[in-house]
């Protein structure tokens, strides 16, 4: 409900400033800036001269591109939980690794992704992997940095605890460390799940694969000055897909973490 | 039978640098099975510290402990001992009764076996109706209640309890210690109980073990056979007597040594003989 109104009030802001005709900073004409109603109504108009309605072209495209997030995501994930505990193992190797999945981040992910294609190419791995790799790139971070801290979040008694009960590494982990570290993997699963999606489509941007909805969103660029309303729903359904994986990793943090936040149980 | 034997232990943390500190220098004691011992001193006499390398927690920078005769690694292996701390530890992912079962589940017991002696032990501690709660719905005192249950899930012979009540009120500390000599009673095990309170450490224990800080060291031991420990024998004169001695142990340690702690207590000894007096 909130969301709708959330929705309404942009759009009105939106109209509001056309009809003030203000042309600073951004000037209100309908070419840079097309009626909320246009951009509606571009969702139902063909994408191509006589084809599927945009909104099912880019239904589809997002399928496309889920993939690709969906795999780099897992592989993004998996990374980083690997990375976490490796650092959560060893200080020296904490020391070591860190800095450098720190900087990783600062590499632009434009300046990378060819890089991956043609790695990709040359050994024929297929395009799909290169885009879903290049989303890793991005989705291992936010788990591989949280995940340390939430698998390090334990008390020290309960560490303690574990080793009086001649507990090994591994049940440690599996029954007290990783449990422990929900509340802090979450938020990043949260965080990767939207990175997922956007190193997707800077990858099919970069590498030129067709059929996603970074292929879409650079044809209608393209073409923006005749139909200026189709880049903007193409952005709106990018936006939309991000929404969707947060949602979906959202649901799973409702049924994976139960402990109520509530103090007034506490109380008893 | 020898439970712990300590011999000749020494820790210390942070050799060589400025911040030294010497836990334990050369302590020796004998704890025998089915004994009830409390450790008791200032802080940093290394009580706590003591509990930890007898259950292989830390290792000892010389020395060594014995846990029913083989090296306490070895006994900590063996899960020769279950461990009680101040702050119950329960895991808040799990039922009352899973946490219960977490021990055995490490040691890989059946999942029938594990739900029997998970209602056994909450039984044990007079929580058989909360087994399916999560802690966050206990009361400080009913999740200690837990964590000795926990403990105590897999029969260890030996429980090491650091400072279990601190963090409770007054009076529910004294049902727990009521609680827990009766488990000792009941299951013969032999209990190491760390503990700030005079009172608590004459209540339950056979002896009374008295440290002394900076080196940590055993500045007394003390006998207390108080025979049947109900209420009553809290405002008793035995008690009285007792808890004053313990006392006066500690407030030599403060005063730097056991003569003036000893002209000190004249004046302790007559009040114990006033309280003493109407029983």
């Amino acid at each position: 409900m909130t969301a709708v109104v959330a929705v309404a009030v942009v759009a009105g802001l939106w109209e509001l400033y056309k009809v003030l005709g203000v042309n600073w900073p951004i000037s209100s004409n309908d070419l840079t800036m097309p009626h909320a109603t246009d951009i509606v109504g571009a969702f139902f108009e063909p994408a191509q001269r006589g084809g599927d309605p945009l909104a099912w072209f880019l239904v589809k495209s997002a399928f496309f591109t889920l993939r690709e997030a969906a795999l780099g995501f897992a592989m993004g994930t998996t990374i980083g939980l690997l990375l976490a505990t490796v650092m959560m193992r060893s200080r020296i190797i904490e020391r070591g690794l860190l800095p450098w999945i720190n900087i990783s981040q600062t590499i632009p992910l434009i300046a990378l992704a060819p890089i991956v294609v043609t790695w990709g190419r040359t050994n024929g791995w297929g395009d799909t992997l290169s885009v879903a790799l290049i989303s890793t790139y991005l989705t291992f971070f936010p788990v591989a940095v949280n995940g340390l801290k939430g698998l390090q979040s334990p008390n020290p008694a309960d560490i303690e605890l574990m080793r009086s009960y001649a507990s090994g590494w591994k049940d440690t982990l599996f029954k007290v460390r990783l449990p422990a570290a929900r509340p802090f993997l979450f938020p990043a699963f949260k965080l990767a799940a939207t990175l997922s999606v956007v190193g997707a489509i800077v990858g099919e941007i970069s590498a030129g694969v067709r059929g996603g909805l970074g292929r879409s969103i650079l044809d209608f660029a393209t073409r923006y000055s005749t139909g200026p309303s189709k880049v903007y729903a193409a952005v709106i359904a990018a936006g939309l897909l991000g929404l969707f994986v947060f949602g979906v990793v959202t649901l799973a943090e409702r049924a994976l973490v139960k402990r109520p936040d509530s103090i007034e149980t506490r109380a008893l | 039978m020898t439970a712990v034997k300590i011999s000749d232990l020494s820790m210390t943390f942070g050799a060589g640098t400025p911040a030294q500190v010497n836990a334990l220098d050369h302590v020796n004691a004998d704890i025998a099975e089915g004994e009830f011992i409390s450790l008791i001193g200032p802080s940093g006499c290394g009580k706590s510290t003591m509990l930890r390398l007898i259950g292989d927690l830390l290792e000892p920078t010389s020395g060594g402990v014995e846990v029913f005769g083989k090296p306490s690694a070895q006994a900590r292996l063996d899960r020769d001992y279950g461990m009680v701390f101040q702050q119950a530890g329960l895991f808040d992912w799990r039922t009352v009764s899973a946490n219960v079962e977490l021990p055995l589940e490490l040691m890989g017991h059946s999942k029938a076996d594990r739900s029997t002696r998970s209602r056994q032990m909450l039984e044990l501690v007079e929580l058989g109706d909360f087994g399916k709660s999560y802690p966050w719905q206990l009361s400080g005192g009913m999740q200690q209640r837990v964590a000795i249950a926990r403990a105590l899930s897999f029969s260890p012979r030996l429980l090491l309890m650091d400072e279990p009540f601190g963090a409770l009120d007054e009076m529910t500390r004294e049902n727990m210690q009521t609680e827990v000599l009766r488990i000792h009673k009941e299951l013969g095990t032999t209990i190491i109980f760390v503990t700030h309170s005079i009172a608590e450490a004459v209540f339950l224990s056979n002896r009374v073990i008295v440290l002394s800080p900076r080196p940590g060291r055993i500045h007394s031991i003390i006998d207390v056979e108080l025979g049947r420990r109900d209420a009553a024998i809290r405002e008793s004169a035995e008690f009285f007597k007792k808890t004053t001695e313990v006392r006066e142990a500690l407030r030599g340690i403060e005063s730097g040594g056991i003569e003036s702690g000893g002209i000190e207590s004249g004046g302790i000894e007559s009040g114990g003989i006033e309280t003493g007096d109407p029983q």
